[in-house]
């Protein structure tokens, strides 16, 4: 056979053998790789009544997939945020002693109004708006 | 070419027709381990093999039990280990066993990194070895999760946002390692995929190259003892001599792994919610601890645009990838015998490790277990050598 067309053929096979590698790994690459799926776009949830917060006086609520924290600062007042820590994602907790919100993965701290005044955090937590509507305490995020 | 018939009769000749075990018996009756005061230390790779078998076997067995979904993964366990017979044998025997092998794995790697196995021609060794450890690390974070409780829950949410930090691939990174934005079912199901399927398989092949290499270079001998005159070294048979004193080895080690799985049994913890505030004691397998601790450390805030915990981050993936290479980088132990300044750095680095997830875990057991592993092989090394000089 001649040098040029072994070449040829060389290189016919290589390229082949190289599209067939291409067309199986393509497929397997695209199926791990997760679909995106919109999450409903919910803005506003019934997070909590009134009445539930009077033994503890914070809870965790579902806003959607995400976990949000609804706080009962005084009789009346009400502060929701999303509970999902801005430093690794866990979620927070609210510290009664302190009257802070909490981390406990890193150890993490928010004040009231949701700023990140001690540890880790690099952001203040998402506030949401609050309503009072008869006893139903309902959070909307803008 | 036509084989020669055995002259062996009966099973044997016929087996030895077929396979050739001939020229494999000629291989294992030519190796030879070198003798010198850190023998010791050439058990380890051994011991973290057989805890790995131990994984293999009891891994299939709990598979037999467990169901991989939100929905069922944590009543599943529980029911392997309430009305399974010796089913919370079977489990507690497969995580203790998984922390034993990476201890086991992590004084191998620091063992030969000390005493500069790394170098030529075992370079292809110690980057199968260090990937087997990454693999033995990913087994540890995937089947951490699979038991589907708070803690394994929210150390998985911590552990994937990790990735995040990477510039330009982390966020498809982290969707990458959930299968979604959430750690969720589906997080679950992939991470079984992982631990189950895909790591074993890669964990084999890797393996198999390991000891493929281990087997062509034999085992390194390191400068120190390098440098004393021919006639001091010594060897022994690796049959019968070093796999008799490796299998004293692998008993001692089923010893304490059945001691430890029997007195106590690993907990299964409450069940994941993904609407409940990561409980007050969450952390990693201790293997991750020192990481952990040292992000609890660093203060909330950006330096150069990048937030502080993405250089942590970024700076252990630079030390882990420097590690790594270290083969290449440390040129110096080939041409002058010896790189005090590389030996500086690992022992630096042992030392934050250390001290780190002793800060962790507000206790003092991480050191002396520490020190247990370094000090014992030292010193078993130094008696062993000298008990076999004399004798010889």
């Amino acid at each position: 056979m001649s040098p040029t067309r072994r070449r040829f053929l060389d290189r016919f096979l290589g390229t082949s053998v190289m599209a067939l590698a291409a067309a199986v790994l393509y497929p397997v690459l695209r199926f791990l790789k997760p679909p995106v799926i919109p999450e409903a776009a919910t803005s506003r949830v019934l997070a909590g009544k009134v009445g539930e917060l009077a033994q503890e006086g914070w809870k965790i609520f579902p806003f959607g997939a995400s976990p949000g924290i609804l706080i009962q600062v005084a009789p009346g007042d009400y502060r929701a945020f999303s509970a999902t820590c801005t430093h690794l994602e866990c979620t927070v907790q609210f510290d009664k002693p302190s009257q802070r919100i909490w981390c406990a993965c890193h150890n993490g701290y928010y004040d009231l109004n949701g700023r990140n005044v001690a540890g880790p955090p690099p952001h203040p937590l998402t506030p949401y708006d609050v309503q009072v509507v008869d006893e139903e305490i309902f959070v909307t995020r803008g | 070419m036509a084989v020669e018939p055995s002259t062996r009769g009966g099973l044997l000749g016929w087996i030895e027709d077929r396979i050739g075990l001939e020229a494999l018996r000629h291989v294992v009756e030519a190796k030879t381990v070198p003798v010198h005061r850190h023998g010791a230390w050439y058990y380890f790779g051994g011991m973290t093999l057989f805890f790995f078998l131990v994984q293999v076997f009891t891994g299939i067995l709990l598979m037999l039990y467990y169901r991989p979904s939100s929905q069922e993964a944590y009543e599943s366990v529980q029911f392997l280990v309430t009305q399974v017979p010796f089913g919370w044998l079977v489990r507690s025997i497969h995580s203790w066993s998984a922390n034993l092998m990476i201890a086991a794995a992590f004084v191998h790697l620091f063992s030969v990194f000390f005493l500069k196995a790394y170098r030529a021609p075992r370079e292809l060794t110690w980057l199968s070895g260090f990937a087997l450890f990454g693999l033995a690390m990913g087994f540890g974070f995937s089947g951490y999760l699979l038991p589907w409780n708070k803690l394994a829950y929210f150390a998985t949410r911590v552990g994937t946002d990790i990735a995040g930090a990477l510039p330009l691939v982390g966020a498809e990174l982290v969707r990458f390692l959930r299968g979604g934005d959430h750690v969720t079912g589906g997080t679950l199901s992939r991470f079984y995929g992982w631990h189950v399927a895909i790591l074993p398989a890669l964990a084999t092949s890797m393996l198999a190259l390991h000891l493929l290499l281990v087997q062509r270079h034999g085992m390194s001998v390191p400068p120190s003892v390098e440098l004393e005159p021919a006639s001091a070294r010594r060897t022994m048979r690796f049959v019968p001599d070093f796999l008799l004193r490796d299998l004293f080895g692998w008993t001692l080690a089923l010893g304490v792994l059945a001691a430890l799985a029997a007195l106590f049994p690993w907990e299964l913890g409450e069940k994941a919610d993904a609407f409940a505030p990561a409980p007050a004691d969450i952390r990693p397998e201790w293997y991750f601890m020192f990481m952990f601790q040292t992000l609890k450390f660093v203060p909330g805030g950006e330096l150069l645009g990048i937030e502080n915990e993405a250089w942590v981050i970024l700076l252990f993936g630079a030390a882990g990838a420097g590690a790594f290479l270290v083969p290449f980088l440390d040129r110096r132990v080939v041409e002058r015998g010896g790189s005090p300044l590389v030996s500086a750095i690992g022992g630096a680095a042992l030392t934050f490790i250390v001290v780190l997830t002793a800060i962790g875990y507000h206790a003092w057991w991480p050191v002396g277990t520490a020190a247990v592993l370094i000090l014992g092989p030292w010193v078993a090394g130094r008696s062993m050598a000298g008990a076999r000089g004399e004798r010889s």
